[in-house]
């Protein structure tokens, strides 16, 4: 069933991407850094889960939970150490935003350089429930559904936590105006490390949950950080109904073309995606006019 | 012309000159060393001459310099020299034009993200056309250059490149990018039409990296993609520009020769630590000299002025 394919292979990738921009949406849209070195903390979390699957024989599902509270930890310690001091230096928006960019660029290598210095430039993956399952007609593997399942569940948690608690509503005020956020007496920069953190966390998860059923190796970060880029512009700064929606489309539309045209045009597609919404309509699918 | 811009470009020309008359005296390693600083000035000037006044950081490089590579392995043999680099050229500048018409008319976010993953969506399409068009990925070059030719054109390129960006400094074009560095809405207000501004010299700083990876393509002898696109050119780049500082001509020069050197050690003695190392002096970089050597030493002579 070729249709069925399509939406299967689609849905499963474009969830997964959903889960990795919404941790860029964090970062990006409430914290305000873009974060260039965002990719390879994901395949920092893919090698971590190889780690403890291969060495320990720590389930990665168990993994996930070791994963999140140390990846929040280290992305704090980034913001705080790394970025907090070009926040403080940035005369405007834009000079933090050319800062940013210079300094995770830079972090990107430095990641990427101790992932190669320790695993080397080789292909890594394990096996973990790659039984065959079919649903309405079509094949997929065990892996792809449980960690599509675990990627709506996080999201979910994430947009009811945003929506309904004390701190998510902060996080939104501050994604909103981080100058009027002040004025009802929140603390911006606490705040901000903690979104910065907490997208940090996500970005963990997802490569955990990446790494159940990719090959993934130490240079393939680019790819992610763009695709996460790609996808919160086109979705919206800051909006995780955006992130959903344009996670889904670009998903169905990579899923589409691998199928039916050539699997060696996915990013072509992504491209092409991406400059049609920037055309249309620049500020995303959700997005407010930017400020 | 002043006495002082006279002595300048005395000083100019007598330091191309040197630069030219250097095949006479070095041997293969030099030779190989001299190569690989005059293509980096080449490209650390080229990215200057947009990014420096714009503030738009490019992160594609090694898109411009890889297509000038690959219109050489595919045509060399085919075409007289000059006609490669013409075709190259123009290759080049078309997807300059394209990508500044798509995303240089809005925020500058948006041309950081798209130049970040332009090397990967332009490798990825030519290994596609490869495969499925030409079916071999791998092309060999076999061009009659030696490393003396190959150098010479590089330093005449930088000489060209020197020039053509002093000139852009003078004209209307280079005070227009200015301005719209410095705040693109007053630009507007003041009847700048700045994505015109920027889109012509994107495409004039991509003409010289397209140029430069076209002269270095005979270098390889043995071109794919992986080895074309290679994304750490663009870091480099960007790095020697941003040590030496892209806000001045002979900036960028400053930061590629200390680096180039650094860069060939290190590829040599510590392969596998190369790319940590590299972060590691960017960051130091971003972080303790945002304005790059040439602007840390202006400071200081303004400094010593005053007291």
């Amino acid at each position: 069933m070729l249709i069925a394919d399509v939406l299967l292979s689609g849905l499963t990738l474009g969830g997964m991407y959903a889960l990795i921009a919404m941790g860029l949406t964090l970062q990006y849209g409430v914290a305000r850094i873009m974060n260039l070195s965002y990719g390879e903390f994901l395949i920092a979390a893919c090698f971590a889960a190889y780690v403890m699957m291969t060495g320990a024989a720590i389930d990665p599902l168990l993994g996930l939970v070791l994963a999140l509270p140390a990846a929040f930890a280290v992305n704090w310690a980034v913001y705080r150490v790394l970025l907090l001091p070009l926040v403080r230096r940035a005369k405007s928006a834009g000079a933090l935003e050319v800062d940013s960019i210079l300094a995770t660029f830079g972090l990107l290598f430095v990641v990427q350089g101790i992932l190669l210095a320790i695993f080397g430039g080789a292909y890594f993956s394990y096996s973990y429930l790659s039984v065959p399952v079919t649903v309405i007609g079509s094949t997929v593997a065990a892996n792809r559904l449980l960690a599509l399942g675990f990627a709506a569940a996080i999201g979910g948690a994430l947009a009811l936590a945003l929506a309904r608690t004390r701190a998510g509503t902060a996080l939104r005020a501050l994604a909103a105006d981080p100058v009027a956020a002040q004025l009802v007496a929140i603390d911006v920069r606490a705040m901000a490390a903690f979104a910065f953190a907490l997208g940090g966390a996500l970005v963990a998860a997802a490569g955990v949950l990446v790494s159940m059923f990719l090959t993934f190796n130490a240079a393939m970060g680019v790819v992610f950080t763009m695709k996460a880029l790609i996808v919160v512009i086109m979705g919206g700064v800051g909006d995780l109904r955006g992130c959903l929606a344009a996670g889904l489309l670009l998903g169905l539309a990579e899923a589409a073309v691998a199928r039916l045209v050539d699997p060696g045009l996915t990013l072509a597609v992504t491209y092409a995606i991406f400059l049609a919404v920037l055309l249309v309509r620049p500020t995303g699918l959700f997005g407010r006019k930017a400020a | 012309m002043t006495q002082a811009a006279f002595a300048r470009a005395a000083a100019g020309c007598a330091a191309l000159a040197g630069a030219a008359s250097l095949p006479l005296f070095g041997d293969g390693y030099h030779m190989a060393l001299a190569i690989n600083i005059a293509n980096y000035t080449v490209l650390a000037t080229a990215w200057a001459l947009f990014s420096g006044p714009t503030r738009y950081i490019s992160l594609c490089t090694v898109a411009f310099f890889g297509i000038g590579a690959y219109t050489v392995a595919v045509l060399g043999e085919l075409m007289a020299w000059p006609l490669v680099l013409a075709v190259a050229g123009a290759i080049g500048v078309a997807l300059a034009l394209v990508v500044g018409l798509s995303t240089l008319r809005l925020s500058g976010i948006y041309f950081v993200i798209f130049s970040f993953g332009l090397a990967e969506l332009v490798r990825q399409l030519v290994t596609w056309f490869e495969v499925n068009v030409s079916r071999s990925v791998g092309r060999y070059v076999f061009l009659d250059v030696t490393q003396q030719a190959i150098y010479l054109q590089l330093v005449a390129l930088a000489a060209v490149v020197f020039l053509v960006a002093w000139a852009i400094r003078r004209s209307r074009l280079g005070l227009a990018l200015r301005i719209i560095g410095d705040d693109e809405t007053v630009a507007q207000h003041c009847g700048i039409d700045a994505a015109r501004a920027k889109l012509a010299l994107f495409a004039v700083s991509a003409l010289f990296m397209t140029l430069a990876g076209a002269i270095m393509a005979p270098r390889w002898t043995y071109i794919d993609p992986v080895i074309a696109f290679n994304p750490v050119m663009s870091f480099q780049v960007v790095i020697m520009a941003l040590l030496g500082g892209p806000g001045r001509l002979f900036g960028p020069l400053l930061g590629v020769v200390p680096l180039a050197f650094l860069f060939d050690i290190l590829s040599a003695q510590f392969p596998n630590h190369a790319t940590l190392v590299l972060g590691l002096v960017f960051m130091a970089i971003v972080y303790a000299l945002p304005d790059g050597v040439a602007g840390m030493l202006a400071r200081r002579r303004r400094a010593g002025a005053a007291s």
